[in-house]
């Protein structure tokens, strides 16, 4: 233990550690919960490729780094929103992990609460496991607490994270708690997008009551030098749904970790995913999905398109205890390579103790279709056009799982925009 | 006009075409006839450029331009059109989409203006109601699902609609029945003018009974061993390609 201490031990964790001693008394919320974060942290320090769930995803490029504290700068914000996808409606922006009313526009008949002014910690993260949810538990400063009332349906809402790291290297650390009343209904699109070098780190908690249904979707558009570790806990209760999507194509190094728990008979999940990736971008869609309750449907579609030198990994974990009788679980995992350098990581875990399930996976890995590229452009069509739209295609079904239509017209023209910014120039022409 | 002179061509180091010299003026249908094997693909492919087809000697023209050099795009862009023996299947990609999308390639390409959905639209319903098609193709995921039969009317649809000035037609009659033959070569015929010229390439005379060719080529073994009037596919039709290339052989 002494040794794994002193060998994880890096500029970035002295540095957080450092900080939470120094803040300890100022941070909002019960002192005993940080501290027992902060123990976690202490003892083990951050997770290095010999812990499994993290075998793929090395935290070095983070854990070696020293990130200062935000110094709140007003002047990025107007820089930082044009970086957010332009949809009208409701948003809550947070700026380096703190929220801020004045670039907000709060949604209708629904109350907002902040957890700097509140205080309250959810019951359902596990930073004792989860040592990235440990750093932020120790550390986090603000979040929004949204409970949305029985029966009521609350529309779409932006929830934006944006970092500046434009004059130093900064960390920040949200955390979130929403929760939906029996019946209600709320589209949420989370945005996590900045500049420079900077780490973020948001926490969700969902908790869907009876008959609720959320839609969640993520947008991680973050800076190219940037890292993204975010981790959202979902509980559903019967008959309610959560209904997920991320879209992760930004970031140095980014991991989006969902656990999520179907409680009650009749609940439903799906953790849908598209990870687009170039140059020397990771991008890590670790899911773990616990069936607690029978007749619970599941449902993963994960797609990688990957270029120059990326990586991509996917860990799908599905838990199905001994009373879940009648669990359907679905997992996929596609990856399309469009370079040589390119790299798809896929670990399908299934843990079953119930005898009547129905659970499947499958992973497929190929590049694009030579074939289909020449019938394109032997009717006019230019190469790079071709090829975009046939990754477009290759997408098709995982955006078709985007049931709200504003969201998926959001996902859609981040792609258009990474193809003509980045993807384009990725790949050389053939020949 | 087509004019190709002395071409050789191979793939992964074997020799198919073995000195092509075929000329096709300007608002003429030639038939390229061969058995299997004769290189007849190789020289369709070649022309509109698929990866993997190396031309090692000898020139290919359109309208004086060498398109040997050029891009698929750019070749498609000059007004060459390949039919596709095995057209392909584009999962994800919507007919209608697909071929708004080729349209406005081409007419960017040469510097027109592009058009939008309603014009377009107009067009293709036109178009697929003169090739008695169902408007559902438009719809339909590009060739995905779709019966030989409408694999090949899909690609009169697209030739229809992007007009080129020349049309390579690969063994488009193979795998349909008389019926859909019969649409595919209206669709053909319909083409027919003084700025539109094709290439039919076929093993058997019968679609030659619905697209009449001015010259018929009898492509044998990389190269054209006989050329003549439409009789020429009748008369291959009796004989057979063994009695053709057995006199041939006679005469050299």
């Amino acid at each position: 233990m002494q040794a794994v201490t002193q060998q994880v031990a890096g500029e970035a964790l002295k540095g957080f550690l450092a900080r939470y001693d120094g803040l300890r008394a100022r941070l909002p919320g019960n002192a005993d919960v940080r501290d027992a974060a902060a123990a976690v942290l202490r003892e083990r320090g951050f997770p290095t490729p010999k812990d499994e769930p993290w075998h793929f995803t090395n935290l070095r490029p983070i854990t070696g780094l020293d990130f200062q504290e935000p110094i709140g700068d007003t002047q990025a914000g107007a820089d930082l929103l044009s970086l957010l996808p332009k949809v009208e409606g409701p948003r809550l922006i947070f700026i380096d992990g703190r929220y801020r009313a004045d670039l907000s526009v709060l949604p209708e008949g629904l109350e907002v609460r902040s957890f700097a002014g509140t205080g309250l910690f959810g019951a359902l993260t596990k930073p004792e496991r989860d040592r990235v949810v440990a750093l932020n538990t120790m550390l986090t400063e603000d979040g929004i607490i949204i409970d949305v009332p029985a029966g009521f349906d609350a529309g779409f809402l932006m929830l934006a994270q944006l970092t500046s790291g434009k004059h130093r290297r900064v960390a920040s650390h949200p955390r979130h708690r929403i929760s939906l009343g029996a019946d209600a209904r709320l589209v949420l699109l989370e945005v996590s997008a900045g500049i420079g070098e900077y780490l973020n780190n948001p926490v969700i908690e969902i908790a869907i009551a009876e008959g609720a249904h959320l839609t969640h979707g993520r947008l991680q558009q973050d800076a190219k030098d940037a890292f993204h570790l975010g981790t959202i806990y979902a509980d559903t209760a019967a008959n309610a749904v959560y209904d997920c999507f991320s879209l992760a194509l930004g970031a140095k190094l980014g991991r989006t970790e969902i656990h999520a728990r179907l409680g009650g008979e009749q609940a439903a999940v799906h953790l849908n995913a598209a990870q687009i990736m170039g140059g020397n971008q990771v991008s890590d869609f670790t899911t773990a999905i616990s069936h607690d309750a029978p007749n619970c449907p599941s449902r993963q579609t994960v797609k990688s398109v990957l270029t120059g030198k990326a990586r991509a990994v996917f860990q799908g974990r599905i838990e199905v205890a001994r009373i879940a009788q009648k669990t359907d679980g679905y997992q996929m995992n596609q990856a399309l390579l469009l370079s040589p350098d390119a790299e798809i990581n896929s670990k399908p875990e299934l843990e079953i103790y119930a005898d009547d399930v129905k659970c499947s996976h499958g992973a497929t890995v190929g590049a694009l279709d030579p074939e289909q590229l020449f019938y394109l452009r032997s009717r006019g069509i230019p190469a790079d056009q071709a090829r975009m739209i046939l990754v477009r295609a290759f997408l098709t079904d995982a955006f078709e799982a985007v049931a709200h239509e504003g969201l998926r017209d959001v996902f859609e023209h981040a792609v258009e925009e990474w193809w003509a910014t980045t993807g384009k120039d990725a790949e050389a022409p053939s020949a | 006009m087509l004019e190709i002179k002395g071409l050789t061509a191979e793939i992964d180091g074997k020799e198919i075409l073995k000195g092509i010299d075929l000329t096709i003026p300007q608002g003429e249908v030639h038939a390229v006839m061969g058995p299997n094997g004769a290189g007849k693909s190789t020289l369709s492919y070649v022309l509109s450029g698929r990866e993997g087809y190396e031309v090692t000697g000898g020139t290919a023209t359109f309208n004086g331009v060498d398109i040997l050099a050029m891009e698929p795009e750019e070749r498609a862009a000059a007004g060459i059109f390949l039919a596709f023996q095995y057209p392909v299947e584009l999962p994800g990609v919507g007919n209608a989409n697909f071929l708004r999308t080729a349209l406005n390639s081409l007419r960017r390409a040469r510097g027109e203006a592009e058009l939008d959905a309603v014009q377009f639209l107009k067009q293709a319903r036109a178009a697929v109601k003169k090739l008695a098609m169902s408007e559902d193709m438009l719809k339909r995921n590009v060739n995905v699902g779709f019966s030989g039969g409408e694999k090949k009317r899909n690609e009169i649809l697209q030739m229809t609609m992007l007009a080129p000035k020349l049309a390579l037609l690969d063994e488009t009659d193979s795998g349909l029945d008389i019926d859909a033959l019969r649409i595919v070569a209206e669709g053909v015929n319909a083409s027919r003018g003084p700025d539109f010229s094709a290439l039919v390439i076929t093993h058997y005379q019968r679609l030659l009974d619905y697209i009449v060719p001015d010259h018929v080529h009898v492509l044998a073994d990389g190269r054209i061993i006989r050329s003549g009037g439409p009789e020429l596919a009748k008369e291959l039709e009796a004989q057979g390609y063994a009695g053709i290339i057995g006199e041939a052989a006679e005469a050299a």
